[in-house]
């Protein structure tokens, strides 16, 4: 039953990662737009982002409270060792939603001239930024937790050239997912669509090379993540490194659809990798999912809820996303 | 300030901020409700354009209740990391069940904010029913759990240890039954009086077109109802928290020796150094009477229990009195508009009594504040009432102070910026109106 609650945990992180992680991409092609068509691109953005990014941003708020639970002492030791990156990223939260907010009911619906504008811009970036930083410190075994204790230090973990790495990646698949987003969503405008192929083309050629990077660092400085990785994660390994060709090519010769499909299975194959080569663990190494689970009764009485919960949801969010992304809009 | 001090201002600043945004997300979509249904049902354009006006403000406040919302299920975390692992396996399903709510409201408001044009007028009424629905469900899913820190239940604690939990008994634990219904109703107060506090100020300037009639007219309707209900379980909660945790009930009556026939102390202020309070008025036996419906009740005091297991009444009881003189006020206003409005059959517009609406308004939210306060400063030294000291939960990370100051500037830049882009919004409806 355990096994299950960590499932739904990493599938919610899924679900933020390619839903909310793209609207933070968003933000990051708000704050690059260029050209003659600068401002058609903010605006895509926007009515992309508009209806849906509240929606998206909630399943981090179901990541942390399904972590703090079903695994009460893993999520203290998080918020103790994390301390200044989530609270960097909680800060790039607020200001991203307020800035998007402001400008979507303020004035002028989009401008980069506004101070929300850059605002809006700069927490897209440092937010993910900061998760990506985070998980280094998660995957490569830098909290260390000794007794119901934090040992490791304020800074382990999220300063290290691999979490500079991993928050590149974050930032720069972020944008690659929104940028394929993007692609399908402006169809009609083939110039504003071409715009965002190079963005795309762009995007995940970084991502790919930060990828890359990370695992030859990990490789020197946190060797059992490459182990968990090339041991349990190994085929989910296989199939990202198959599948990311696969996307760029489908970005390349302009099926928006498949690039789109393809690259949120790039970032699912990356998570379940990561997920699945560190279990048992959750937090590396001293944490596992069992020694930190909440007693049975909560767990399975989770389980309820989740099951109930996401009976109404998920055809809610089938309905939304029916509405506003649907091939053929009501 | 130690470390212990800067968590709880930081985390009572950023509660402080999200509740008023928190009580319009739960009141607004019930007017949206109302009003969108009654332009629907009528035919009437003028209610379905209050629905647009008020959705356009509505979008901008959800927004900054989100991320607000957000910032304290971080800080839950960061700032009481031993809180959260002692009671997450307890507090946790009304926070999922909580997220779960949270869900619907935003997909749906999605749906409200931008479906004017792709959806039908009864689609997109429809899709107001989940978001008030799911506005209450979140607050009362919330207030479980601020209840279970009051009265805490489903678990057995055995040397320190947490043993045989039972999450539903958490979940549905004592004060349950008397704290929700009051935060659920005092929501629904704050919302009908603020909307009625904007038409009213608006009918002072001149405006009274029946768009500003039938919005001050609505306020004030679901303020009354509101307000008397929050007043009854108000009432509950006091006498509930009169037997459950008699400490935090002598605090907000500034009563420090246990005696039978205790007077009530209206007022003043509470000097503990002197063990008394001055200048309030006392009436004799009131207090025992209204606690327990006997005149010769005993009431204890805070003197028996240990000085550190004591929360500072000074604060609590200016709390106490401060939300239930200001609640008083704000429903004798409401009073009077409807004993007028049924004498005259029309929306009153005397200008006193808009002036008194227009002070009621915020005066509400002050009285939401302020019952916050009691029920917080209340509860401490506990951060789980008899189990949890508020110095074992906090946090041992470095960097508390430094996080303060960051919020701080952040929620005044944002409580600067929402207000003037609401009077931008009010501003630009008027212009498109006319």
């Amino acid at each position: 039953m355990t096994e299950a609650v960590v499932a739904i945990l990493w599938l919610s992180l899924s679900a933020y990662a390619v839903l909310a992680g793209a609207d933070f991409g968003g933000g990051v092609w708000d704050a690059l737009a260029r050209g003659p068509r600068a401002h058609r691109q903010r605006r895509a953005v926007a009515v992309a982002m508009g209806p849906v990014w509240e929606a998206n941003h909630v399943w981090l708020i179901f990541l942390i409270v399904g972590l703090f639970t079903a695994f009460p002492p893993a999520f203290a030791a998080l918020a103790v060792a994390l301390y200044l990156p989530f609270t960097a990223a909680m800060t790039g939260i607020v200001l991203r939603g307020a800035a998007f907010a402001f400008r979507a009911h303020g004035r002028e619906a989009v401008g980069r001239l506004e101070p929300w504008g850059v605002v809006f811009g700069a927490a897209s970036v440092l937010t993910p930024a900061f998760l990506g930083a985070a998980a280094a410190a998660v995957a490569s075994g830098a909290i260390r937790v000794s007794g119901g204790r934090v040992t490791s230090g304020p800074f382990d973990g999220w300063t290290t050239p691999l979490a500079l790495d991993f928050a590149l990646l974050a930032v720069s698949i972020c944008a690659y997912l929104a940028a394929a987003y993007l692609m399908v969503e402006t169809g009609d405008e083939p110039d504003l669509q071409a715009d965002f192929r190079r963005r795309a083309v762009a995007a995940g050629l970084a991502s790919g090379a930060f990828a890359l990077l990370g695992l030859v660092i990990a490789w020197f400085t946190a060797r059992p993540l490459v182990d968990e990785l090339l041991g349990r994660g190994l085929p989910l390994l296989v199939l990202a490194l198959l599948n990311g060709p696969v996307a760029l090519v489908a970005v390349l010769r302009g099926h928006p659809r498949v690039a789109r499909l393809a690259v949120i299975a790039q970032v699912v194959l990356v998570l379940w990798a990561w997920g699945v080569g560190q279990y048992p663990a959750l937090v590396p190494p001293d944490l596992t999912v069992r020694a930190t689970a909440a007693p049975d009764a909560t767990i399975s009485l989770m389980l309820v809820v989740v099951a109930a919960g996401m009976a109404v949801l998920l055809p809610s969010l089938y309905l939304l996303f029916r509405v506003f992304k649907g091939r053929a809009p009501v | 300030m130690d470390d212990v001090a800067l968590a709880r201002t930081t985390m009572g600043t950023s509660l402080a901020f999200h509740i008023v945004f928190a009580a319009l997300g739960v009141g607004l979509p019930l007017l949206l409700v109302i009003t969108e249904g009654l332009g629907l049902w009528r035919r009437d354009a003028v209610w379905t354009d209050l629905a647009r006006r008020w959705s356009r403000a509505f979008g901008l406040l959800f927004a900054i209740g989100a991320v607000s919302g957000t910032v304290l299920s971080f800080e839950l975390g960061l700032l009481w990391p031993r809180f959260m692992e002692l009671s997450g396996s307890m507090i946790g399903l009304p926070f999922t069940a909580e997220g779960f709510a949270f869900f619907l409201e935003a997909v749906f408001l999605g749906l409200y904010l931008y479906g004017w044009n792709r959806l039908s007028p009864l689609q997109h009424w429809l899709c107001s029913l989940p978001i008030a629905i799911s506005g209450a469900a979140s607050a009362l899913f919330v207030v479980m759990v601020n209840s279970w820190m009051n009265s805490p239940a489903g678990f057995r604690l055995e040397n320190g240890a947490i043993t045989q939990v039972d999450p539903l008994a958490a979940a549905l634990n004592p004060s349950v039954g008397t704290e929700d219904p009051h935060m659920l109703f005092s929501a629904y107060t704050v919302t009908g009086f603020l909307v009625a506090a904007v038409y009213a100020a608006g009918m002072l300037r001149g405006r009274r077109d029946t768009a500003h009639k039938r919005g001050l007219a609505l306020g004030m309707a679901m303020g009354v109802v509101a307000i008397a209900l929050t007043g009854f379980f108000g009432d509950a909660s006091a006498r509930f928290v009169y037997q459950a945790q008699p400490v935090k009930f002598a605090a907000m009556e500034g009563v420090f020796e246990t005696q039978r026939g205790a007077p009530i102390t209206i007022g003043g202020v509470v000097l503990p150094s002197q063990q008394r309070v001055v200048g309030g008025l006392e009436i004799p036996y009131a207090l025992s009477l209204l606690a327990a419906f006997d005149p010769n009740a005993e009431v204890q005091g805070l003197n028996a229990v240990p000085a550190q297991d004591q929360p500072s009444p000074e604060a609590v009881h200016l709390a106490f009195d401060t939300m239930v003189g200001l609640s008083g006020l704000a429903g004798l206003a409401a009073l009077v508009f409807w004993a007028l409005a049924w004498r005259r059959r029309a929306v009153p517009t005397g200008r006193w009594l808009l002036r008194a609406l227009v002070a009621a308004g915020p005066a509400t939210v002050i009285a939401m504040e302020a019952g916050w306060f009691v029920t917080e400063l209340g509860r401490q030294p506990w951060t789980v009432y008899g189990v949890l000291r508020t110095a074992d939960a906090a946090t041992s990370a470095p960097g508390v102070g430094p996080t303060f100051a960051v919020f701080i500037v952040i929620y005044v830049a944002l409580a600067a910026v929402t207000a003037r882009l609401l009077l931008e919004l009010a501003r630009r409806t008027r212009a498109s109106a006319t």
